[in-house]
């Protein structure tokens, strides 16, 4: 089958599955069933493209001009097939905890829910595989404007007022900080595409160089650098299964797959090494890291807890790549899939305690490992993974980013690493102890058993690839060199 | 044959129309008539504009009479273009009519409101595609003067008062043109835009040019709504029948803002309007005054067609700025939104009326719940404010994009960052509705229980116009590709 | 030109602004509706007027083919005033109307007491 054919079906099949999910509204049996079979179906075209982008081919696809010189166009580079594989694996099993979660809480609006899900996996495809900065902010927009309905799903007061944090953030910053990035951009070099080492070398001066990057780094606002990360914390009013898809597989992937797309392919990492202005962004991003940790340390709700991992962890992410050696852009890279399966799986973890026990707070959960051992067992290895500890794929990636600050002689970056490690334990560790090793607080509130059985088994799967990733590290790796160009 | 007559027929067919109307007296016949007489004047426009594109400007003199003499009709890139924007609108208003127009005038006077529709239609098509100074004024004080009629024809009392204002206005703006247009042809001793425009730039120092320039320019803007001159639009669209808001908001501003065009642009000439006289600082801080204030109160408004012919004021900014940049992108820009946003307000003004029909309201608090009993109605609201948001995929984007590139390529980042700014007050009073539309509880009124989903004669319009909004973002190279010749044709440069 | 000239010479202008701002005053500052069509009517006379006076041309007559005629007055400004002046009525009887029906509707044709009666209900 053509590449290119491949590549058009990835982009199709998401929004067919969404149109399909759509008019089998009044059959929960067959509604969950076509979400099943169009995760796993996109997910069997991408592991095709997959093989393919490994042996060195690059699919392109151009739909129409939008704008005069700028279209509508998809190429498949080693980045962003990671996260189009990361992205479509993850939601057949967030599918699967959908199921077991939304049924066994009984929510209402589940097909909305079902669609709006397809249609940011859509959005999600588009993000990964566009080939040039209009085709990219056109499906972010679609993104954010798709998972608004997840986010205020429960469509009471608290939600519609996260619903407004979350908008407002992600529309203020994408409208207002980068699309004047892109069309400045595009004013000043001609063309939008991303290549590798970048499109500004030569056009574009270092005060100019210097400006693009700071509006692009806070117009992302999916990679919720500090301050405008708040509306991470303020999408935790959406059901689980939704904050487990923002904060693995889609919207936060998606932005600092941005961040790192921008600053390999349109940028350059040779470009921004050799600006001045530019070390800004490490230290920013390690500031994320460390303020984002101390926050995790000091809130008691779970999911709130977790949020301000996702914060810190992303911008790991981010300072990987602002240290410009391509050894931390492989960890950055490999960082992207690690943190996705570590952390959807914590979040599964959360939302089953809560789907079974009623609890959300952190103080809640003495000795609740007993009654729920596979979820808190999931927990654990999400946690470690979290902190960066084998045989967890967490280490990868840090050991990679790790190697990088030490080849660039990054002193604030080494600091950095080892501090937010500490602290990742110092608000993980505590959890995993009180629910094993702590006697649960008397009273009925404890008589209860272990997950719905879909939610457990989604929880197995992801907790299983986070290790099965450390054994198996191959493929992220390939992928990741492939990216920085280092052969292999 | 008759193809020679085209630009003849373009005004004469709703012209002899509107007296018909009155003839008949039946309702239905009235609005069979006007539906058929506005479709064959979108047909005539489009007709119009493939001949310009393919063989250059038109002219046509009417009675055989030889310009300057003679009222000639001329149409080129950019009238032609206009012409089809208020055409369209016209045309798709017109099916959209029928239920609603029902629904809020009385039965006995609707056979006048097509009447006063025709002959607004053709004042305005009028106005785009004469070649003749004078007759700009004719044309414009004949649909100045039935859209007054039309405003006052709505429910509530208040549209007699908005009327009566839009009048006093409206007249001293017209007549403000005429003393202008006086000037001019006390200076050159000619009216025909053409001559005007080989007779004006040689006399460009002389105080009777000057002063017309100055009396042309505050006429028009008070006609188009430029801020502080936009005082008659609030209440006008807020008070008028739906359809006529609809209408008007797609159309009538749009023709005055084409009428300053043609002015500073073929008669007087851009170095002159920007360069010798400070309009280059003038309307860009009027136009970000405009998007600034406009949104603002847009947000505190109760009355959502209120909001919206807030949002328009707004809009109306973003088309003054488009073009007061005189560069090509900038007024291809410009251009461009006119269309666009005749396709936006025109589409969310639609949707409105589908809700006064079923809710009797449109105030915000009365229109909590109604995504759930109007599904269809309201997510072609949900679109058109993505649209006028400026999301990817839409209309509205593609306007941001090239005002946003018109600004930085003149080096005026500033307003780049005005216009991106602005657009996040349009998040904000969109917002605001679609938060109380979709989440809020119905009220436990026996009206709001009652209400379901609009007619098809009604949903299909508006769903056309906001569909419109999709293709036209992302299809650009046709709108896109007008606008451009016609902003290349007008500051004189080859495209 | 000199001082008197000035303002001799050119008296039809200095009628035909004093008429304008006079019109324009009364729009603007008149509380009362019918007032205020008024002055509407006067500002647009005014623009007649000076259409009108600047076709005179000196020692000219009407246009008619006649022996003893032999200087036309300009006749273009006269024809398109007859144009305006068909508007400026149209427009004054509408204006008109919609006062009539205000007075029904409200009870009143003064401005303020119109917006009192609106505001409260707004």
């Amino acid at each position: 089958m053509s590449v290119t054919l491949l590549l058009g079906l990835a982009l199709t099949a998401p929004l067919a599955g969404a149109v399909l999910i759509a008019m089998s509204d009044r059959k929960p049996n067959q509604r969950e069933t076509v979400t099943l079979v169009t995760a796993i179906a996109l997910f069997a075209i991408v592991a095709a493209l997959t093989s393919r982008v490994l042996a060195g081919e690059r699919p392109y696809l151009e739909l129409l001009d939008i704008l005069p010189g700028v279209a509508l166009a998809f190429r498949i580079e080693p980045l962003g097939m990671m996260f189009a594989l990361v992205a479509s694996f993850l939601w057949i099993v967030n599918s699967i905890y959908s199921i077991g979660y939304m049924r066994g809480n009984k929510e209402g609006h589940q097909t909305r829910f079902y669609v709006c899900f397809a249609v940011a996996l859509w959005a999600t495809m588009g993000v990964a595989f566009s080939a040039n900065l209009l085709s990219l902010f056109v499906f972010y927009e679609v993104l954010t404007i798709s998972t608004y309905p997840l986010v205020t799903h429960h469509g009471d007061e608290k939600a519609v007022r996260g619903g407004r944090t979350y908008l407002g953030i992600l529309l203020t910053t994408s409208i207002g900080v980068m699309l004047p990035a892109i069309v400045l951009t595009a004013y000043l070099v001609g063309t939008l595409d991303f290549r590798p080492g970048g499109i500004l070398a030569g056009k574009v001066s270092e005060e100019m160089g210097g400006l693009l990057l700071f509006l692009f780094m806070y117009g992302t606002g999916k990679a919720a650098l500090m301050p405008i990360h708040r509306w991470l914390p303020a999408a935790m009013v959406a059901p689980t299964p939704v904050s487990a898809l923002l904060h693995a597989v889609a919207v936060v992937k998606a932005g600092v797959f941005i961040v790192v797309k921008l600053i390999v392919y349109t940028f350059g990492i040779d470009y921004l090494a050799k600006l001045t202005n530019a070390e800004w962004l490490l230290y920013v991003a390690g500031a994320t890291i460390l303020i984002a940790s101390v926050i995790a340390l000091r809130a008691d709700n779970l999911k709130r807890r977790l949020a301000y991992s996702t914060v810190s962890q992303l911008s790991y992410v981010i300072m990987a790549v602002a240290i410009l050696v391509p050894v931390s852009a492989m960890g950055a890279a490999i960082h992207i899939a690690a943190h996705a399966f570590g952390k959807i799986t914590l979040f599964f973890a959360a939302g089953s305690i809560y789907t079974a026990a009623h609890k959300t707070e952190v103080s809640q959960l003495d000795g609740i490992g007993r009654r729920m051992p596979w979820t808190m067992g999931a927990f654990a290895i999400g946690a470690l993974s979290m902190i960066g500890v084998p045989p967890t794929a967490g280490f990868i990636s840090k050991w990679y980013i790790l190697q990088g600050a030490l080849d660039a002689k990054s002193t604030a970056a080494i600091v950095v690493i080892v501090l937010s490690t500490i602290l990742n334990a110092a608000y993980f560790l505590p959890v995993v102890y009180a629910a094993f090793f702590r006697k649960p607080p008397d009273g009925g509130a404890n008589d209860h058993g272990e997950a719905p059985l879909a939610i457990v088994i989604a929880l197995t799967i992801t907790a299983g690839g986070t290790i099965v990733l450390f054994f198996l590290p191959d493929l992220p790796l390939a992928l990741a060199r492939s990216m920085v160009g280092l052969g292999g | 044959m008759i193809e020679a007559h085209l630009p003849a027929l373009q005004i004469v067919l709703p012209l002899l129309a509107a007296p018909l109307c009155v003839v008949l007296r039946d309702a239905r016949a009235a609005w069979a008539l006007t539906l058929l007489v506005s479709w064959a004047a979108l047909a005539i426009a489009i007709a119009l504009l493939v001949k310009v594109l393919a063989g250059g400007p038109i002219a046509y003199e009417l009675g055989n009479w030889l310009a300057p003499w003679g009222i000639e009709y001329r149409i080129d890139g950019v009238n032609a273009f206009i012409l089809v924007v208020v055409a369209a609108i016209g045309a798709v208003v017109m099916p959209y009519a029928y239920a609603s127009v029902k629904a809020e005038i009385e039965e006995g006077r609707i056979y006048l409101f097509y009447c006063m529709y025709l002959l607004t239609l053709t004042g305005l098509l009028g106005i785009v595609i004469t070649g003749d100074a004078f007759n700009i004024f004719v044309f414009l004080e004949i649909s100045s003067l039935s859209t007054y009629v039309l405003v006052s024809l709505g429910k509530d009392r208040r549209a007699m008062t908005a009327a009566y204002q839009y009048l006093i206005m409206g007249t001293i703006g017209a007549t403000f043109i005429l003393i202008g247009i006086g000037l001019l042809y006390m200076a050159t001793g000619t009216l025909n835009i053409a001559d005007l425009a080989k007779r004006v730039p040689p006399l460009a120092e002389s105080r009777t040019v000057l002063a017309a320039f100055g009396f042309i320019t505050v006429g028009t803007s008070l006609k188009l709504a430029l801020f502080p001159l936009h005082q008659w639009l609030p209440n006008a669209y807020a008070y008028a029948p739906s359809t006529v808001s609809a209408f008007l908001a797609g159309t009538a501003t749009k023709v005055s803002l084409y009428i300053l065009i043609r002015f500073i642009f073929t008669v007087f000439g851009a170095s002159f309007a920007f360069g010798r006289l400070p309009l280059d600082i003038i309307l860009p801080v009027l136009a970000v005054l405009a998007m600034f204030v406009a949104s603002t109160v847009a947000i505190f408004q109760r009355d959502i067609k209120r909001m919206l012919a807030y949002s328009s004021i707004a809009q109306i900014g973003y088309m003054i700025l488009g073009v007061s940049f005189a560069t090509v992108t900038g007024v291809s820009a410009g251009l461009l939104h006119i269309f666009n946003h005749a396709l936006m307000k025109g589409g969310l003004f639609l949707a409105l009326g589908c809700v006064m029909l079923r809710l009797g309201s449109v105030q915000i608090a009365d229109m909590q719940g109604l995504g759930r009993r109007m599904p269809v109605t309201m997510a072609a609201f949900v679109v058109g404010a993505l649209s006028l948001i400026g999301i990817p995929l839409t209309a509205g984007f593609i306007s941001k994009w090239y005002l946003v590139l018109a600004a930085l390529d003149k080096g005026q980042w500033y307003f780049a960052a005005l216009i991106v700014l602005s657009s996040l007050l349009a998040v904000i009073y969109m917002w605001r509705v679609i938060e109380a539309v979709y989440f809020r509880p119905t009220p436990n009124t026996a009206a709001a229980e009652a209400v379901r989903e609009a007619p098809l004669s009604m949903l299909a319009p508006t769903w056309l116009l906001i569909g419109a909004n999709i293709y036209f973002g992302i299809e650009t190279s046709g709108s896109l590709g007008v606008a451009r010749r016609a902003a290349a044709m007008l500051l004189g440069v080859t495209p | 030109m000199d001082f008197a000239e000035r303002i001799v010479g050119l008296y039809n202008y200095w009628i035909v602004i004093l008429l304008m701002m006079a019109g324009f005053y009364v729009v603007i500052a008149s509380r009362n509706l019918i007032k205020k069509i008024v002055g509407l009517t006067i500002f647009q006379t005014s623009v007649f007027l000076l259409y009108i006076s600047i076709g005179k041309v000196r020692g000219g007559s009407a246009p008619i083919l006649d022996k003893a005629i032999e200087t036309y007055s300009n006749p273009l400004p006269h024809v398109l005033i007859l144009t305006a002046i068909v508007v400026g009525v149209s427009t004054v009887a509408l204006g008109l109307a919609f006062v009539v029906r205000i007075k029904e509707s409200y009870g009143t044709i003064e401005e303020d007491e119109i917006r009192a009666q609106d505001e409260p209900g707004d």
